[in-house]
């Protein structure tokens, strides 16, 4: 990290000189109520005392939240407490799955899930291979011996520390029938449109913004990959008599495999949480165009008049089992591409 | 410097050997850059530029780049400014005049500098305001004061606060645990690791449902503690710390001991200022999401006075009227303390996600 710390570093130095008096007396007091604690269990069961915290934090808001989400899902009625909730076994998945073809939603019970579920392929597919393509041509773009790097580096990073709502917020504006795309489309001659209300239209630009508010932070990783392959590496193959493209067929891409290949399994499990930007930017909208699985979770359980918090859990389910299968198969192809 | 050329020129196979191609190299990639710097940054510059107009400056299309005003006189013998407009006189000259009130078609108009001169009837197809570039900043003082269904104070307050109180406890508990992780050795220590960083991957998403049970339990729904508390066991915190601390010498806690420190004495004084650098990551990181965050407060946060800044920020804009020129001056203000954080810490920030790839 080197000399780029020192900034933050003098910042926390400041916090730090404020917070150190504050805290005085709440440390004096832990220490005090410690000291004896330690002579009895010794200084290697103090590690369950600096562990607790964390551990009480993460059990009830974490583990047994995991575990009880089995029962939600095999529960029914709109009641919250457990108690309350009539045992149904496996009717909600049931209900999701409840369907004449699996390939047209129109034919489900649950339309809108199976609806969210094809928008969230769609979106994952389009979406990912967008960041991958982008991040890749810019990270190979700042990689080159350019002018002022740094600028165009944080150029392309700024949006990825903006809020989803923020960055929703800035492309509907942009969007919006008197807004500036389409000012600049009729200037082109081309035919103004409301984008973000338009049946065709409304999953492109989904995706677009979300490429645009993420792409950065992927080329970042990228970067960094590509600044670690070795140089020797280059001069080696020009003594070969490599041209450009076999210097990137044979040995750019196989070196940065592995970062490509970390690109592709975190931007495909974000890929399939995605809520936050859509929800603001079009709502799930036109109709339910761009509503993705978060959505459905979201709205079954929390938004819509009648709770189904049963059926929001059974949902949840179907999506924590793809994220497992993705992370299973990052694990097992991520283990064989470090093999070969 | 020289590998790192070669690998993109690849990029631009099309382009045969020879000086020429180097150039051309060189200008698509600066095309790019430009290209890049214009999408990247083109809109947020807009959403500045469009939040220093006016109602009526929003809605004029094609939009103008810069915010214009209405040139306001004051003249003699009138209590309010007048509108000023450039005027088409039946002799085909122009005079700049000020409009008293319009009456259908027809305008009343008087000349500032002859206000004696007495009211001029015109039709209003012959005048054509005149226009100032002037920044609307009761876009932003507005909201300030008081705005219904927007108490921007309340929310930026909330906001504020849990962002602040998280991180602290984030920063807190992450590296009692990471200190535990790292350096004690006791039973379950191992499978107590893996349970943490095997729900790296398990967002909140997946369990929002029970979270919510758990936090309408303990009474904490509609308060910031239900918002602050879940997330506040991050494993990639605890990850990053433990990693971090592996790396400082046992020797050093040993030699404390020796001088009679408690474990505690020991993390406070000696862990913690040593790990300086991964609590700054960490506190950055946290900082982001917890600014950031929006889904579980929407879910947590059902009365308007609790409401974060996003959370408010969206409630807002979402309603049918939507008030543009506030929503754009809102969205600025939330998204200036991230652009100050980021225009300081830049460096900082890009070079630790490049070594900790956590976002």
């Amino acid at each position: 990290m080197g000399e780029s710390v020192r900034k933050p570093l003098r910042l926390l130095n400041v916090l730090e000189a404020i917070a150190r008096p504050l805290l005085l007396i709440p440390v004096a007091v832990v220490e005090f109520v410690l000291t004896p604690i330690q002579k009895r269990v010794g200084i290697d069961k103090m590690g369950y005392f600096f562990v607790l915290p964390n551990l009480l934090i993460f059990g009830i808001f974490v583990l047994f939240p995991m575990l009880l989400n089995f029962y939600y899902a095999m529960t029914g009625g709109t009641k919250l407490f457990p108690q309350d909730r009539p045992f149904v076994g496996l009717d909600n998945f049931a209900t999701l799955f409840d369907c004449e073809d699996f390939l047209s939603p129109n034919s489900c019970q649950e339309d809108l899930f199976w609806r969210g579920i094809s928008n969230t392929i769609q979106f994952v597919v389009l979406q990912v291979s967008g960041i991958v393509l982008f991040s890749l041509v810019t990270a190979l773009v700042l990689n080159r011996k350019i002018v002022a790097r740094g600028f165009f580096r944080s150029v392309f990073f700024y949006p990825v520390l903006l809020s989803p709502v923020v960055v929703a917020l800035i492309w509907k504006w942009v969007l919006q029938h008197e807004g500036v795309l389409n000012a600049i489309v009729e200037i082109f001659g081309g035919e103004s449109k409301r984008w973000l209300l338009d049946i065709n239209w409304a999953m492109f630009w989904v995706v677009f913004v979300s490429v645009w508010a993420l792409m950065g932070f992927y080329t970042l990783i990228l970067l960094a990959g590509l600044q670690s392959i070795p140089p020797e590496l280059y001069e080696a193959s020009s003594i070969d008599g490599a041209n450009h493209w076999q210097d990137f067929r044979f040995v750019t891409m196989p070196l940065l495999m592995p970062t490509m290949f970390v690109v592709l399994v975190l931007s495909l499990i974000r890929a399939v949480q995605m809520f936050d930007h859509i929800f603001v930017l079009t709502g799930g909208g036109p109709g339910t165009r761009t509503q993705l699985m978060v959505q459905y979770i979201y709205t079954t359980g929390f938004s819509n008049q009648i709770q189904l918090f049963g059926l929001s859990a059974a949902a949840s389910m179907v999506l924590g089992i793809s994220l497992l299968v993705l992370t299973l198969l990052q694990l097992r192809l991520g283990n064989q591409s470090s093999l070969a | 410097m020289m590998g790192a050329e070669r690998i993109s020129i690849s990029r631009f196979l099309s382009l045969r050997s020879g000086g020429a191609r180097i150039n051309s190299a060189d200008a698509l990639t600066y095309l790019y850059l430009t290209f890049g710097t214009i999408l990247m940054f083109g809109p947020v510059l807009w959403l500045v530029a469009s939040s220093f107009k006016t109602q009526a400056g929003l809605v004029k299309y094609p939009p103008p780049l810069l915010p214009y005003q209405q040139v306001q006189v004051e003249v003699e013998g009138f209590d309010k400014a007048l509108p000023l407009f450039t005027v088409t006189m039946e002799d085909g000259s122009s005079r700049e005049l000020a409009q008293i009130r319009r009456v259908g078609i027809e305008a009343r108009m008087v000349d500032p500098a002859d206000p004696a001169a007495g009211e001029i009837k015109v039709n209003i197809r012959q005048r054509e305001p005149v226009e100032e570039v002037k920044l609307a900043w009761e876009n932003y003082l507005d909201p300030l004061v008081e705005l219904e269904n927007f108490d921007f104070v309340t929310y930026l307050k909330n906001s504020v606060v849990v962002t602040t109180v998280a991180t602290a406890i984030t920063l807190v508990i992450n590296s009692m645990a990471g200190f535990a992780l790292s350096k004690y050795k006791f039973k379950g220590r191992d499978a107590i690791f893996v349970l943490f960083i095997s729900t790296l991957m398990i967002p909140i998403t997946v369990i929002l449902v029970p979270v919510f049970l758990v936090i309408t339990s303990i009474g904490w729904k509609n308060n910031l503690w239900g918002v602050i508390i879940p997330g506040a066991a991050t494993p990639t915190g605890i990850f990053l710390l433990r990693q971090y601390m592996l790396t400082i010498p046992d020797e050093l806690l040993d030699a404390a001991r020796i001088d009679g420190a408690s474990e505690w004495h020991i993390y406070w004084r000696i862990i913690l200022p040593l790990a300086r650098p991964a609590l700054a990551v960490l506190a950055i990181f946290s900082v982001m999401w917890r600014w950031n965050d929006f889904l579980w407060p929407l879910i947590v946060l059902s009365q308007n006075d609790l409401f974060t800044l996003q959370v408010g920020l969206n409630a807002f804009q979402g309603e049918l009227q939507i008030q543009w020129h506030y929503v754009l001056a809102m969205t600025v203000v939330t998204l200036l303390p991230i652009t100050l954080v980021f225009a300081f810490l830049q460096r900082f920030i890009t070079t630790g996600i490049a070594t900790t790839g956590m976002k």
